[in-house]
């Protein structure tokens, strides 16, 4: 039915697709597909060959109150590093992006966290936080006695842990707004400088709102890392105290490859990739806006 | 067209470049198979065994173990030791356990006792009793300590052997005891006077004690202490049931607790296992509780003068035992087996004991390396190494169920939520309780 | 006044702020060099010593390490390239059935990263027997959607008519890709191998799970076993030199090509 002309016209295009359909097909589709049907079998260490038992993994994770408190943490973990490192890394794009001396310096300083390993970062902010000799209690002797068991308190963990990927995250999303504001024209400000506009007034009236898209992605794709980074976790906490600093990914993780309940981890999987669609599916409807009044 | 036929080559080249790379990837680890097929037909073929071991005692002791192994193959030619260095106790288990779920399992490994029933669950282990019978050293498995043996036995067999096995101690700094105006020869031999003790211990920049409680294992197991001495262990021996809610067990959680909060010689919240004795070293507690393994490291690195002794009792005298068994695994050849039999009683030597645990501070396995001359003269110019050993009649075994994660996570989740002031002993315990009744309902149909 | 003066109180407030972020940099070199026996000593001190990196050096295999980094990071970057190339070249440039379709098929990728699927990959690579092979640290990351996406978006901005000059020349489609687009792509290249190879080389939760061996573990995994393998008290000295000698190639790298990073990076961000 179909013409030579369509296969003439069509397969050039398909093979040069076909290389990285392979991959993705073997690496993301497959495995979704997987996962879904594992999500509804028993399969632990009491059960050597999977029973089908329907939606109970999905169920039980309604009565986990360790999924739920796990759940919780990534919201405050959300909560807490997403706003305070992008109006950070605002700040410093917009000094960074201002012909200054020390330019260069100031966004050296914010941006090398990225290309050191997160599993190093956790080693370093490990013996920053540890108590009686850490550098933050040396540090806060001389502001006050006591001494903060920052990583053994369940109030302070998550705390100390935002900190951290504050520290981390803000030079990343730095870079983004210094895309940004390279295409911000330079009359607009000239205008503003002829006008005698305030430095915060014109941030607020100009250079905010024109940086509106790239602060929505640098949202979406802080959300998306904010299920991501797990890694500190192995080093740090272990998730501790009593699951306080535990996180979606890293709850997967333990129940995978310590426990071996491989329903329930399938189910966890699935749980974390409705999350993450849900988070595109909100992109793509306020990019769409964005499109709109640009 | 032209193009389109070349680029479907180039595809293929890519696809086979690939492929070559994973086939490649896979003989690298599959030399298991490979050497199987050499060994049958020729007794003095090669074999090569590959073993996971742990070092939770620091750095260079993976240069000892190395050095056990090249001296092993001196003596047996034929055999080879791959040791493959697997991190601490828990990544090592992960590694053991991902490798037999991969169908790669390792030949033989150090674990964690209380792996036991996972390992069974996962039948990735081989009973040792055939080799055991057919051993002409019939006294060899009587030799252990009972204790330790526990563990590694369950429905009349024997699934592993004791390797590097502790106890918990309480180390204690003898300067800080005089400074206290306290008896250096007298630490405190009852929780009461634990408590009495560390109060007086406590001043500006140190603490009287710490006992550390990270997750998973070092919270559990130290509460296991307290478990032991106010009763009895906190499961039953066929690894099915798990005893947490206990008033006895409550009582227990309370007065450790009741150190950090009531008699505020103990810092508040969840003390971290690795840092507690560096800060016993640079004299920021004057006691701790930690394990035996620590003993080598404490005695090279104190600047004062330090003791150690048996956990202060209640009802009486406990400890849990710790450390690692040799396992040998299945679905590997049988010479690998009887080859790994072979290194097992290697590394049990009388002689070899003594001498790891001199190096390492483990408690040495079997009696007879107390018997040793090595030994002998070590104990007698360090006597503090014998406590661990004589603490030993009071130890029971280290908590061992099936689906182990799981209730040893309800456990410690449970304890650390009541150090850090999140909940009361009775009813975090009555938790973990429920969610250890979960996890073990399915092996008790 | 005030616009200078309060400009003035901004820059001393980013500068601080710029010399706080620095202070962790500095504090693990300043551990990583110090003799050991005056890790923990609150005193400040000017002692110099390399044994920590011997130490490092002699107690874990870390050379190893450092090769197996090197050939999944190289690894990883050689077949992106390959596959990143052809698929950007069709989306950017061909008409043909479902290309929608497809186009949303490597969308998802971005939405749903490997690194969240980690049970699910792990049990694809048990299926294909790739467990703790060098190749199964790759393999997922073979196609790379962001890749695919940032050279696209390159390749569109080549006219046109250079590609039309060369097929009146003769040349194939074949020989256009990789003759024209390819050359001509090079700082696109750039930016992506930059943050391809950034991301290989800090990458830990995939590693982990994938390698049992000595022989096939990477810098960050060996590094993580290394820093928990002690019982006997937090190993500052050592651990610190092992968490320098892990971060120091891509930090000297970056401190080296610091416009070309960042730039980097930049171009990676926009859509």
């Amino acid at each position: 039915m179909l013409s030579a002309k369509f296969w003439r016209d069509n397969s050039f295009a398909w093979l040069l697709l076909l290389p990285s359909l392979v991959f993705l097909i073997l690496f993301t589709f497959y495995p979704i597909g997987k996962t879904v049907i594992l999500s509804l079998q028993q399969s632990d260490l009491a059960a050597r060959e999977p029973i089908f038992i329907g939606l109970d993994n999905y169920k039980s994770l309604i009565g986990d109150s360790i999924f739920w408190k796990v759940m919780t943490n990534n919201f405050w973990f959300a909560i807490g590093t997403i706003p305070t490192s992008i109006a950070l890394a605002l700040a410093m794009a917009v000094f960074a992006n201002k012909a200054l001396r020390g330019k260069g310096f100031v966004r050296t300083a914010f941006f090398y966290p990225n290309v050191i390993p997160m599993i190093a970062i956790a080693n370093v902010w490990l013996f920053i936080y540890t108590p009686q000799y850490g550098l933050l209690s040396r540090a806060m002797k001389y502001v006050e006695k006591g001494d903060l068991n920052w990583l053994g308190n369940p109030d302070l963990v998550m705390w100390a842990l935002i900190v951290m990927i504050v520290w981390r995250e803000a030079g990343y999303f730095m870079i983004f707004y210094l895309a940004g504001l390279q295409n911000v024209s330079p009359d607009l400000y000239e205008a503003a400088d002829i006008d005698g506009a305030r430095p915060w007034l014109v941030f607020r009236k100009i250079t905010f709102p024109l940086l509106m898209p790239t602060t929505l992605f640098v949202m979406i794709v802080a959300l998306t890392n904010s299920f991501k980074l797990v890694d500190h976790l192995f080093i740090m906490t272990k998730g501790g105290p009593d699951n306080a600093s535990s996180l979606l990914l890293y709850y997967i993780y333990e129940q995978a490859f310590a426990f071996w309940d491989l329903g329930k981890a399938s189910t966890l999987t699935i749980v974390m990739i409705v999350l993450l669609l849900i988070i595109s599916a909100v992109q793509f409807f306020w990019m769409d806006k964005k499109v709109h009044y640009e | 067209m032209k193009a389109c036929i070349k680029l479907i080559g180039v595809t293929l080249i890519a696809a086979s470049f690939i492929a070559g790379c994973s086939n490649a990837g896979q003989n690298n680890t599959n030399k298991l198979p490979a050497s199987q097929t050499n060994t049958e037909g020729n007794a003095e073929e090669k074999i090569e065994l590959t073993f996971y071991y742990p070092v939770q005692v620091g750095g260079p002791l993976t240069a000892t173990i190395e050095g056990m192994a090249a001296e092993f193959t001196k003596q047996n030619p034929n055999i080879t030791v791959k040791s493959v260095y697997t991190g601490n106790y828990s990544d090592t288990a992960v590694k053991t356990q991902a490798a037999v779920q991969g169908g790669t399992p390792p030949d033989i490994a150090v674990l964690l006792a209380n792996e036991l029933y996972t390992l069974l669950d996962m039948d990735a282990i081989t009973p040792l009793d055939s080799f055991i019978d057919k051993d002409p050293d019939d006294t060899y498995v009587n030799d252990f300590f009972p204790a330790f043996m526990a563990n590694a036995q369950t429905d009349g067999k024997t699934y592993s052997i004791p390797f590097q096995r502790s106890t918990v101690l309480l180390y204690y700094n003898k300067d800080a005891f005089r400074e206290a105006g306290l008896d250096p020869n007298k630490p405190p031999t009852t929780w009461d006077e634990l408590a009495e003790m560390s109060v007086k211990l406590t001043k500006q920049g140190q603490w009287g004690i710490e006992i550390p409680a990270t997750a998973p294992t070092p919270a559990t197991w130290l509460f296991q202490t307290f478990a032991l001495q106010n009763g009895k262990n906190v499961m039953t021996s066929d690894g099915k049931q798990a005893i947490y809610d206990t008033p006895e067990n409550v009582e227990a959680l309370q007065f450790w607790l009741d150190l950090s909060t009531k008699y505020k010689s103990m810092p508040k919240g969840v003390i971290d296992w690795a840092t507690t004795p560096s800060d016993f070293l640079q004299g920021k507690t004057a006691m701790m509780y930690h394990t035996s393994g620590n003993l080598t490291n404490v005695k090279a690195n104190s600047t004062f003068d330090f003791g150690v002794s048996f956990l202060p009792k209640k009802k009486q005298y406990g400890s849990p035992t710790g450390g690692g068994n040799l396992y040998i695994f299945k679905g590997i050849p049988e010479k690998n087996k009887e080859a790994a039999w072979k290194f097992i009683k290697f590394l049990t030597e009388s002689e070899r004991a003594a001498q790891w645990s001199i190096d390492t501070g483990y408690v040495a396995v079997r009696k007879s390396a107390y018997e040793t001359e090595n030994m002998k003269a070590y104990t007698t110019d360090f006597p503090e190494a014998l406590v661990a050993k004589d603490q030993l009649q009071y130890a029971d075994s280290e908590l061992a169920t099936h689906n182990v994660g799981k209730t040893v996570k309800a456990l410690s989740d449970a304890i650390q939520r009541v150090v850090t002031g999140n909940s009361d002993p009775a009813s975090a315990l009555k938790q973990a309780q429920e969610e250890a009744d979960k996890a073990l309902e399915p092996f008790n149909k | 006044m005030s616009a200078r003066i309060s400009n003035r109180i901004v820059n001393s407030v980013i500068y601080s702020i710029a010399v706080l972020w620095l202070i962790p940099l500095i504090w693990v070199i300043y551990m990583a060099f110090r003799p050991k026996e005056l890790a923990l000593s609150p005193k400040f001190t000017f002692d110099f010593t390399l044994a920590n990196f011997v130490n490092v050096w002699q107690g874990a295999p870390f050379s190893v390490y450092y090769l197996n980094t090197i050939i999944i990071v190289l690894g990883v970057l050689a077949v992106q390239i390959f596959t990143v190339t052809l698929a950007a070249y069709a989306f950017a440039r061909l008409q043909f059935w479902g290309k929608s379709i497809f186009f949303t098929l490597f969308l998802m990728q971005i939405m749903i990263p490997n690194d969240v699927l980690i049970f699910p990959n792990y049990s694809i690579l048990k299926e294909l027997s790739l467990l703790d092979t060098r190749t199964g640290i790759m393999i997922p990351y073979f196609a790379s959607a962001f890749g695919v996406f940032l050279l696209r978006q390159f390749f569109k901005t080549i006219p046109v008519e250079l590609e039309e000059a060369a097929k009146v020349e003769g040349l194939s489609k074949w020989a256009i890709l990789w003759k024209i687009y390819f050359p001509l792509g090079k700082s696109a290249y750039i930016s992506f191998a930059l943050v391809s190879i950034s991301y290989h080389w800090n990458n830990f939760l995939w590693p982990l799970i994938v390698t049992n061996s000595v022989e096939k573990r990477p810098l960050t995994v060996g590094l993580s076993l290394f820093a928990q393998s002690s019982e006997t008290g937090a190993q500052w000295s050592e651990v610190t030199a092992a968490t320098l000698l892990v971060s120091a190639p891509l930090l000297i790298g970056f401190f080296f090509f610091q416009k070309q990073f960042i730039s980097s990076f930049m171009q990676s961000g926009i859509k």
